[in-house]
């Protein structure tokens, strides 16, 4: 079987004072190429000024089977978010 | 100054980007893997967004109903002034890439000068278009250093396709009657002096990808004048496919 390249995950900052986010992921020889790959696989239609790019396997992600410990003690404790005073009209990006 | 020179040297510049973006454009869903598959295409239609750009210049100047659909389209092989270097085939991604190395050294070049020319358009189409082209040049410059300085196989077949295509760079300093005229109004680019230069960056890239330029005394020419190599036919019979088929059909 042909080997692949490894994956790389990316993340695009769409415009100043926005944070980064990830957008997608794809396949690099190195860190060099992956973000000229990002950059042409994803901010071909200028959606971003900054990339990111991280090989995917520095990524540590949660187990789904502990989803249940992980989140759902935080589903009935509504008092944690801050929904109980009205937002001022003015006040974007919340 | 004669408006037909200027339109034929328009097309001395813009037909290299049309057919050369024709030849990428053939790897579209054919390229080595995804990411390169886009970034030959982007870089096709960067140059392809060049070209309507000059011929829609060229068109202007003809006047008379004249369309850049037409000059795209409706010419005959001799009236294409694109050197011989951009049409040969793809063969292989070492072709893809050297093939495009060789021209965006050249192009970018070229476009230096063209963004100082004395006509409005021409030198605000090169300033627009030098930072597109700066990126095929980091583009195509860096494949040729992965290649080069790869494996074994790698290695050969971009050598090979070095050793190919060589024969083919020297036609890109020859003076046309056209870049002549144009030279002595302000216009053009004097490209033969852009020679020295060219070999140069090649020759140190060639090097640091562990390659080697080779010794020819002997070049290919004649797009310039019109006079094709044997692939040009078939790659405009698939260009001009719809506007033969179907005269005067829109998208």
């Amino acid at each position: 079987m042909k080997k692949n390249w490894p994956l790389w995950e990316v993340f695009v900052r769409s415009k100043n004072g926005l944070e980064h986010r990830h957008f997608g992921s794809l396949h690099a020889a190195d860190e060099e190429m992956a973000l000229e790959n990002a950059r042409d696989v994803y901010t071909r239609r200028s959606e971003g000024v900054s990339i990111w790019v991280v090989e995917s396997k520095h990524i540590t992600a949660s187990n789904p089977e502990n989803n249940g410990e992980l989140f759902e003690p935080a589903q009935d404790k509504v008092y944690r978010h801050p929904t109980f005073y009205t937002l001022p009209d003015e006040v974007k990006h919340m | 100054m004669k408006k037909e020179n200027l339109i034929q040297y328009i097309y001395g510049i813009a037909d290299n980007a049309l057919i050369l973006g024709q030849r990428l454009s053939e790897l579209c869903g054919h390229g080595p893997n995804l990411e390169t598959d886009i970034a030959c295409t982007n870089i096709a239609l960067d140059l392809l967004g060049q070209t309507r750009c000059y011929y829609q210049y060229a068109a202007q100047l003809s006047g008379d109903k004249v369309t850049e659909d037409d000059i795209a389209f409706l010419r005959t092989e001799r009236q294409y002034k694109n050197v011989l270097l951009v049409e040969q085939p793809n063969v292989n991604f070492g072709y893809v890439i050297t093939r495009q190395f060789f021209y965006d050294v050249f192009h970018l070049l070229l476009l230096e000068e063209l963004q100082n020319s004395d006509d409005e358009i021409l030198s605000a189409i090169a300033k627009k278009s030098i930072k597109e082209v700066s990126y095929h040049q980091r583009f195509s410059s860096d494949w040729i250093k992965r290649l080069g300085d790869g494996t074994e196989v790698s290695r050969k077949k971009v050598q090979d396709a070095v050793n190919d295509l060589w024969k083919f760079t020297d036609e890109l300093f020859h003076l046309t009657e056209d870049d002549k005229n144009m030279l002595e109004n302000g216009v053009g680019v004097d490209v033969s002096l852009l020679k020295e230069k060219y070999y140069q960056v090649i020759n140190e890239i060639l090097e640091e990808a562990t390659l080697i330029p080779p010794e020819l005394k002997w070049f290919r020419k004649g797009g310039k004048e019109g006079i094709h190599s044997e692939h040009m036919g078939y790659l405009l019979s698939d260009l001009q496919y719809m506007q033969r088929t179907y005269p005067n059909m829109k998208w």
